[in-house]
């Protein structure tokens, strides 16, 4: 069992009155326990079994404006007293900030709503792993299918934040996740493809065959690519691409790349970054929401937010430190975006596929090519060929290419847009962008 | 050296007939006792904006039969708890009937000191070390807008106790130092990024202001991308700098031949051993063995003495790298690659120093050699897809060349290869091997440790590049 809100309560507090016994002006802390299990199937038989327990805390200490943090695993009061002594230490000696301070008081969360991101359930291994035996039998029916790895896990979270200007609060989190990777093989290549599902619910979870399904299919399916020559065309991402279209934009706006100058969307507030016809969504107080929260982690609360109303942009996730040093309110979004999404766009799938005579459709990117001060963009990809609304034949070995702020201009969402993690697209046309291959 | 059962309700006698009794019968295990203190100091926008310390003790419990490892974690050495954790690991393995692998190589070599880089130079010698960064780039002309500064410390011991009470123990410094600046130039911005590290005091790599050479560096870097321009689509002929670009070979060969990939067959090298895989004259080389260097190790994280391996003799694959478990299920012997990332994630055969040795020839014939190609000299990271052998990496610094003459600086890409072909299309390779500067980190299945890479300049004929000019 994850330990209670009282532990938690009674170790935060313990820190918050030590700190400032030794002279902390103010101090916040987190604490914090997680216990995953996790079974994982290889080949239809048991590979791994896996039981973690942590537990930890994080404590922060300011002096005036000056500022310092320490984090431990071991929360024996008597490790708790020599750390939170070398913070107070290090706080002394770290030279000031003017704009280092705790949230502005009537900005923290004051009422916490339920969620619905507690499951009670306790899903035990023999059950993980009748689970994962189906999925495993449906994963490798194809012959073609020469290795099947499959995981489930059940995490179980508690954790309560508090602070000296008196904010204490904090609540159960619980997640299940099922995944499934697939490595299929013929005789000129050798693929690998996944499908996963994770659910605050035990029972929202994906049904077992259905994920295996999708996963060799998805693998199966790219066998014997084919690499293509070098030219402009029109990409598609499929959802699970389009995803980090959404999650480098939200980078870029985040307060601390705007107040230090290093984002291509800086100064952009009531501009127009996106076609007219995208929305961006961040809602914090999504039933059963995968980033689902009451509060910042800070303890400011959070509102829904238009990001991007008709292609204009309209915040920036503002936390506190970076909100002083714009002269703009914390808008709770200290620790990044909770439920991101752009809102549906007014074309199906099958049209989107349709509307070029010849597209690539993306169904997985590799490296890290994003760069959010130029707003340049190039990545390994893999996907398919699609003429006339048709998918042809499979492609690897490419890469594709462009710059954010031309590639947003130029975006078509499709209307399938599902809530599978925490940031979400539908499925996503961008034209223009220009692909490497032969 | 820790001693991990000062504090604890369990003596180190009750953990090892605990460990002992959980481990009887199965082919292999061991408690892994961590205790590791690190540091963060970080100045950002003409501020020092985190001062952070973090302390993390905890253990790893792990049998192993047959295939099926079982693992348990937690933060509190106590009596309770690794009781619990056995009883996991147990109702996982019901019926186990293997014999326990006594078998441990020996080794009195060491790599590094038994420092705590941390306690070596006071907070405030360190802050005036960023402050003066921050002042010295800023002192170099208006086009700075943007300096970013840190240290990274850290010492972690580490202990494992085998079945029958085998104690095998590490104590690990680890520094790093980086730099990153943003220019701007007539509404055009930039960045350039530059870190030393390995493991020893932070001395080794600032003493006498050497902190200012990471600092041109990476001003450097910055300065070039100001006058790049988009750089081209396509198949075209590379040369490869010296040095950290060797982020190729890792992400080319190296992950392929870890032996878990291997072993399950999903990797693009698994039938591929004695067989060449690389053009003549490449020999490639994992070496956990070189003084202070940011991937060695004394021991693994299973306790064997970490070696220099050769994975490619002269084009010829000739070694996996392989943990315990793997080396086992392989009928072969561990090279020392066990690692982890922390007390929380289960060992997995991992690269340490990955090197590709000297050749004859010099970086100007190979850039002499081409008509139409690209001349990288500095990089971001990579990334590999084994079972389809693609990989990936990123160019931070690179020049267009153009009939055997370097040209202008073209904007970072992404460049795209196919790991079992790439290192046949190696024509030409530099007698110019160069260590990376320390600053590696390597990320599989959620784990991340610290790395090395090597080579020398190489020119390879075909390459995809992923600019956007056709």
């Amino acid at each position: 069992m994850v330990k209670d809100q009282e532990f938690l309560e009674t170790k935060a507090s313990y820190c918050l009155g030590l700190a400032k016994k030794l002279g902390a002006t103010d101090s916040s802390v987190i604490v914090k326990n997680s216990i995953s299990e996790t079974v994982n199937f290889r080949n239809k038989n048991l590979d791994e079994s896996n039981r973690s327990d942590d537990l930890g805390l994080s404590i922060t200490t300011y002096i005036g404006k000056k500022k310092s943090s320490i984090s431990s695993s071991n929360l024996l009061n008597d490790n708790l007293n020599i750390l939170i002594e070398k913070c107070i230490e290090t706080t002394k000696n770290t030279p000031e900030d003017e704009f280092n301070s705790l949230p502005d008081r009537d900005l923290f969360a004051k009422e916490v709503k339920d969620l619905n991101l507690y499951d009670e359930t306790h899903i035990e291994n023999n059950q993980k792993i009748d689970y994962l035996k189906k999925l495993e039998a449906a994963a490798s029916k194809d012959k073609k299918i020469v290795n099947t790895e499959s995981s489930f896990t059940q995490n179980k979270s508690n954790f309560v934040l508090a602070n000296s200007e008196g904010f204490c609060d904090g609540y159960k989190t619980s997640s299940f996740t099922a995944s499934s990777v697939t490595v299929a093989k013929d005789e000129k290549s050798m693929e690998r493809d996944y499908e996963y599902s994770s659910k605050c619910f035990l029972k929202d979870l994906d049904d077992a065959d259905e994920l295996g399904n999708l996963a060799a299919n998805q693998t199966i399916r790219k066998l014997s690519p084919k690499k293509i020559g070098s030219e402009k065309i029109a990409i598609i991402f499929d959802k699970r691409i389009a995803k980090g279209v959404l999650s480098t934009f939200a980078s870029a706006i985040s307060s601390s790349a705007i107040s230090r100058g290093t984002s291509f969307l800086k100064d952009k507030v009531n501009q127009k970054i996106f076609s007219d016809k995208i929305n961006v969504f961040d809602k914090p107080d999504m039933l059963k929401g995968l980033g689902s929260r009451n509060f910042d982690s800070e303890g400011v609360k959070t509102d829904t937010l238009k990001l991007v109303d008709q292609g204009i942009l309209k915040h920036y996730l503002i936390d506190t430190y970076n909100g002083k040093k714009l002269n703009l309110k914390s808008n709770g979004r200290c620790g990044g975006t909770s439920n991101l999404y752009f809102e549906n766009g007014n074309i199906n799938f099958k049209d989107l596929l349709n509307s070029h005579s010849k597209s690539l459709y993306i169904t997985e990117t590799i490296g890290h090519g994003s760069n959010i001060v130029t707003g340049d963009y190039s990545v390994g990809a893999t996907g398919f060929l699609i003429e006339n609304g048709e998918f042809k034949y499979p492609i690897n070995e490419i890469t594709i290419a462009g710059n954010f702020k031309d590639m947003f201009q130029n975006i078509t969402l499709a209307n399938d847009l599902e809530f599978k993690y925490a940031t979400n697209s539908p499925t996503m046309l961008i034209e223009g962008m220009v692909v490497a291959g032969k | 050296m820790s001693n991990f059962f000062e504090k604890s309700d369990v003596s180190r006698k009750e953990a090892e007939s605990i460990i002992s009794d959980t481990l009887q019968k199965c082919d292999d295990g061991e408690l892994y006792l961590e205790n590791s203190k690190s540091e963060s100091i970080l100045l950002d926008d003409n501020k020092i904006k985190n001062s952070s310390y973090n302390s993390d003790l905890g253990f790893g419990f792990r049998a192993i039969s047959d295939e099926v490892v079982a693992y348990s974690h937690s933060n509190e050495i106590s009596k309770n708890s690794l009781k619990q954790s056995s009883e996991n690991l147990k109702s996982t393995l019901k019926s186990v009937k293997g014999t326990y692998n006594h078998e441990i190589t020996k080794s009195n070599k060491k790599y590094y000191d038994n420092i705590n880089p941390i306690e070596q130079k006071s907070l405030n010698e360190k802050i005036k070390i960023l402050n003066d960064v921050n002042d010295y780039l800023r002192s170099k002309g208006d086009k700075v807008k943007q300096v970013t500064a840190n240290f990274l410390g850290e010492q972690k011991s580490v202990e494992i106790i085998r079945s029958g009470g085998e104690t095998l123990s590490d104590v690990r410094p680890l520094v790093r130092f980086n730099v990153s600046v943003m220019v701007e130039k007539d509404g055009r911005k930039e960045t350039g990024v530059y870190g030393v590290g390995g493991r020893q005091s932070y001395d080794s790599y600032l003493k006498d202001e050497n902190w200012k050479s990471v600092c041109d560096e990476a001003l450097r870097i910055a300065s070039v991308n100001l006058e790049s321009k988009p750089a081209p689509a396509g198949e075209m002929k590379v040369v490869l700098g010296p040095g950290w670009p060797a982020i190729l070979i890792h992400e080319a060969v190296g992950h392929g031949l870890e032996g878990d990939f291997n072993r399950k067959k999903t990797s693009a090298f698994h039938n591929l051993m004695g067989q060449k895989v690389a053009s003549e004259g490449v020999t490639i080389i994992d070496d956990g063995t070189i003084d202070n260097r940011r991937g060695s190790l004394t021991i693994d994280d299973e306790g064997t003495p970490t070696e220099k391996t050769v994975l490619i003799e002269n084009g010829i694959l000739k070694n996996f790298m392989q943990d315990r478990l793997n080396a086992r299920l392989m009928k072969t012997r561990s090279t020392g690659s066990g690692r982890r990332e922390n007390y929380r994630h289960i060992v997995l055969p991992r690269m340490r120093n990955t090197m590709m040795l000297s050749g004859k020839q010099t970086q100007e014939e190979m850039i002499k050699a081409v008509d139409k190609g690209i001349f990288a000299v500095s990089f971001g990271g990579g990334q590999v897809d084994i079972t389809s052998g693609k990989f990936v990496f990123n160019c931070t610094e690179a020049y267009e060349i153009v009939n055997g003459k370097i040209g202008s600086p073209i904007k970072g890409a992404t460049l795209i290869g196919d790991g079992p072909s790439i290192l046949k299309e190696v024509s030409m390779v530099g007698n110019d091997m160069m260590m990376d500067p320390g600053i590696g980190t390597c990320g599989k299945a959620g784990q991340g440790v610290p790395v090395g890479v090597a080579q020398p300049s190489i020119l390879i004929n075909k390459m995809t590049v992923g600019g956007t000019k056709l």
